[in-house]
């Protein structure tokens, strides 16, 4: 084979250091890293975006994206954001975000017409589907879910990270791709005079070019945190690592993995649910099998008889015709569906199609079908050609493969799997991060507990969807320029870069034939994760995980090998996952009780959700021990007017753009 | 900081997601300058197609095929497994009563 004799295509630049100063500086660059840096630039700042792929198209919505949740304040909207946002707060049992839904709901749509204003599509400018039910003929804006209330924006999001990569040039970003952010830089002063814990600051981070190796300092006043959330913690396939999580391979939690070493607090940790998707395994791929959730709402199904499976509303009254699936019931203002809601409340709880135990009851037969056929024109292209094609992993790999192989949503019905809409079959102890896990704790300015570190998008805790990445990207981009323009550039301490740069590059050195790879770890944690931190939890097993983890962490890592800078990305992701890992078993010991909303059981603790444990556990690492607090779970007070409180200044601007 | 020589080489999958059209390719490289896994690394030799050195990371999201400039140059695929089923529209039986298990499945 002619690739044995390939050589690194890139140059060799491991010890070469390089040091960049700027105002903000924001890790990750998916939709709202994106963001982040835009907000910090629009206000004059200095701004260096990190990103480890590359910007154009890096991401979980790096290929796209269909439908924008939460726009409350778009000029077909019929709720306010207060209430779709204490909506939410209320659908999670108030283990829910509730600051980050409010700004997701208050300026969400701003952000859509920013997108717009970058080149993005958010409407339908060629009416393709003029006259259709879900379509504002005015606007040309184009409604999914409920819609009488018009909250949620069909949109084109395979427009936007292109988009947004010109704005961000425009704007004078300097972008570094193929960099992996790799740590955390804190202010030098950590200590006082008698060795007490003194208040640090974020300086910055550090990192690594992933083609060559090159070590970066990255000095700032303020740090966005914007690298997703964890993954392959319980899941893993050495075979496929790429397909086996729902987010792109490279998202596996690194912020949160530096956030936890540099004493960064979370809250939420212990919560992770049964997982949804892994299509290196027991499901499909996301939105490429017949269903009637998300991308998908409200396909129609059949089962293997060809008997249509009715739609039912709240009360469980049959629905009789395809509209009826898009309306609250009577007496219903407005309905939720979306990223996070899976069974909702009564209150809340829109169309769907009958329980699948009801469905057995009655005589229906697997397998269950999507039948685009059934469905009026303009709701089949709605769904097959429009979400499937702008939501993200579905231009290429379903829209065009199967249409490619003969499928036809005139003709043809797309198989559903398993007995739900999920098209999967998990087992209890396979864990995902998914439905609004947790995340970092912050305060209302998306700041979390260290000075000049702010957090956004998926790394917040109870995060969802696109929009929620882009409204608090923003927000946290203007709040760390407000900070870093009444701060200077913290003192840093030798020692600490050099010993990133040892730990960086140590997986260089190790011997070869003795040595472990990436993949060898990944799998061990994953099982472990599976083992002592599955479906039910319990002291003994919590502290064996933890045991174990440490096990791997003393006699494992010292060995672990890399022959090149992608290999070394690859380990350096490893080590991130198993520090995430250790991070969910603490979180998961210092709550000590079960929980119904955190999908989390003890065997110790059975009693589910009492009164005293009804609060955020809130963790953090401070010299190798765990600090728990605890806070209340309406920390955040008064949605609006806390928001408006602090915003006068944005709020200021917004009146000014509505008058021009 | 001692100097190490970097090594590469394609590692070993059940699968193979990409496939390049040698005669349409014209080896213009968006598809490795987009790719965010990072699993496609330069040809060596100039005007050719990158090599797929790490086809078991890929994501499966098509970035590469959507910016590739000559359509058919290269395509995407999951592996076989993931290729859900689809059969022709069934008329809706007209006699069908739930739970008789009546209809024809096979139609």
């Amino acid at each position: 084979m002619k690739e044995k004799n390939y050589k690194w295509p890139y140059e060799n630049e491991v010890g070469i250091e390089e040091t960049l100063t700027c105002d903000v500086l924001v890790l990750g660059g998916g939709l709202s890293g994106c963001f982040a840096a835009i907000a910090a630039a629009r206000k004059g700042q200095s701004v260096v975006l990190v990103e480890k792929g590359a910007v154009e198209k890096s991401g979980s919505a790096g290929t796209g994206f269909d439908h924008w949740e939460s726009a409350c304040t778009n000029p077909c909207s019929e709720v306010t954001p207060e209430e779709i946002a204490e909506a939410y707060v209320n659908e999670q049992d108030r283990y829910s975000n509730g600051i980050a839904h409010y700004i997701e709901c208050r300026e969400g749509y701003d952000r859509l017409l920013d997108l717009e204003s970058f080149g993005g599509k958010i409407r339908d400018t060629e009416d393709e589907f003029a006259g259709a039910e879900f379509r504002d003929e005015k606007t040309k804006l184009m409604f999914a879910y409920d819609y009488k209330n018009k909250f949620t924006i069909r949109v084109w999001g395979s427009t936007f990270k292109p988009a947004l990569v010109k704005e961000m040039r425009r704007l004078g970003v300097r972008i570094l791709e193929r960099t992996e952010a790799t740590a955390l830089l804190l202010t030098s002063d950590r200590e006082d005079n008698d060795g007490k814990e003194k208040k640090v600051r974020g300086a910055g981070a550090m990192g690594m070019d992933v083609h060559t190796g090159k070590f970066y300092i990255l000095r700032a006043k303020a740090t966005v945190l914007a690298m997703s959330r964890p993954a392959r913690v319980w899941l893993f396939d050495s075979d496929l690592p790429g397909l086996c999580e729902f987010r792109p391979m490279q998202s596996i939690g690194s912020g949160h993995a530096m956030g936890w070493r540099a004493g960064v607090e979370f809250t939420m940790m212990e919560k992770s649910v049964r997982a949804e998707f892994s299509a290196a395994g027991r499901s499909f791929p996301p939105y490429g099998a017949g269903n009637n959730h998300n991308t998908w709402y409200a396909a129609t199904m059949v089962d293997a008889r060809g008997v249509e499976i009715p739609y039912v509303n709240r009360d469980g009254e049959e629905l009789k015709t395809v509209s009826e699936r898009y309306y609250p019931a009577p007496g219903q203002k407005f309905f939720l569906k979306g990223g996070v809601i899976d069974n909702p409340k009564y209150e809340y709880r829109g169309p769907e199609t009958l329980d699948f135990e009801e469905l057995m009851k009655r005589g229906y037969q697997l397998p269950f079908y999507a039948d685009l056929s059934r469905m009026p024109d303009a709701e089949r292209r709605v769904i097959w050609g429009m979400m499937v094609g702008e939501e993200a992993k579905t231009k290429i790999p379903i829209y065009k493969n199967y249409k490619d192989r003969g499928f036809d949503p005139e003709k043809h019905m797309l198989q559903s799997y398993g007995t739900g809409w999920q098209s999967a079959n998990f087992l209890e102890q396979e864990r995902q991060f998914f439905g609004a896990p947790g995340g970092i704790m912050h305060d209302w300015d998306l700041k979390t507990n260290i000075d000049g570190i702010y957090a956004a998008g998926d790394q917040l805790y109870a995060s969802d969807c696109a929009g929620f990445a882009c409204a608090t990207g923003y927000y946290a981009g203007r709040k760390a320029s407000d900070y870093a323009s009444g701060t200077d550039l913290g003192e840093i301490c030798r020692e600490d870069t050099e010993r990133e740069k040892q730990r960086l590059y140590a997986p260089l050195y190790t011997d070869k034939e003795a040595g472990v790879g990436w993949k060898e770890l990944n799998q061990a944690i994953s099982k472990a994760m599976q083992n002592y931190c599955g479906g039910v939890k319990c002291e003994a097993l919590l502290l064996e995980g933890l045991d174990l983890l440490k096990s791997y962490e003393a006699e494992v890592v010292p060995r672990l090998s890399a022959s090149n800078p992608h290999d070394l990305m690859r380990i350096h992701e490893v080590l991130d996952i198993l520090t995430v890992a250790q991070l969910v078993l603490h979180a998961s010991l210092a709550r000590k009780s079960s929980s119904e909303p955190l999908f989390f059981r003890r065997s110790d603790y059975p009693e589910m959700d009492p009164e005293r444990d009804r609060k955020h556990i809130v963790i953090r690492q401070a010299k190798g021990h765990v600090k728990i607090r605890e806070v209340p779970l309406d920390f955040f007070g008064e949605l609006k007017s806390e928001y408006e409180k602090r915003n006068q200044d944005y709020i200021e601007e917004a009146a000014e753009r509505g008058k021009s | 900081m001692e100097k190490v020589e970097f090594t590469v080489e394609p590692v070993p999958c059940s699968t193979i997601p990409l496939k390049y059209n040698e005669a349409l390719c014209i080896g213009c490289g968006r598809c490795a300058a987009v790719c965010q896994c990072d699993i496609l690394l330069p040809s060596q030799e100039k005007g050719k197609h990158p090599i797929i050195m790490y086809p078991g990371e890929c994501y499966y999201c098509g970035a590469c095929v959507m910016v590739c400039p000559v359509p058919g140059a290269l395509t995407l695929q999951h592996p076989l497994m993931n290729r859900a089923k689809f059969v022709p529209v069934k008329e809706v039986p007209e006699h069908t009563e739930e739970g008789t298990g009546f209809g024809n499945p096979l139609r």
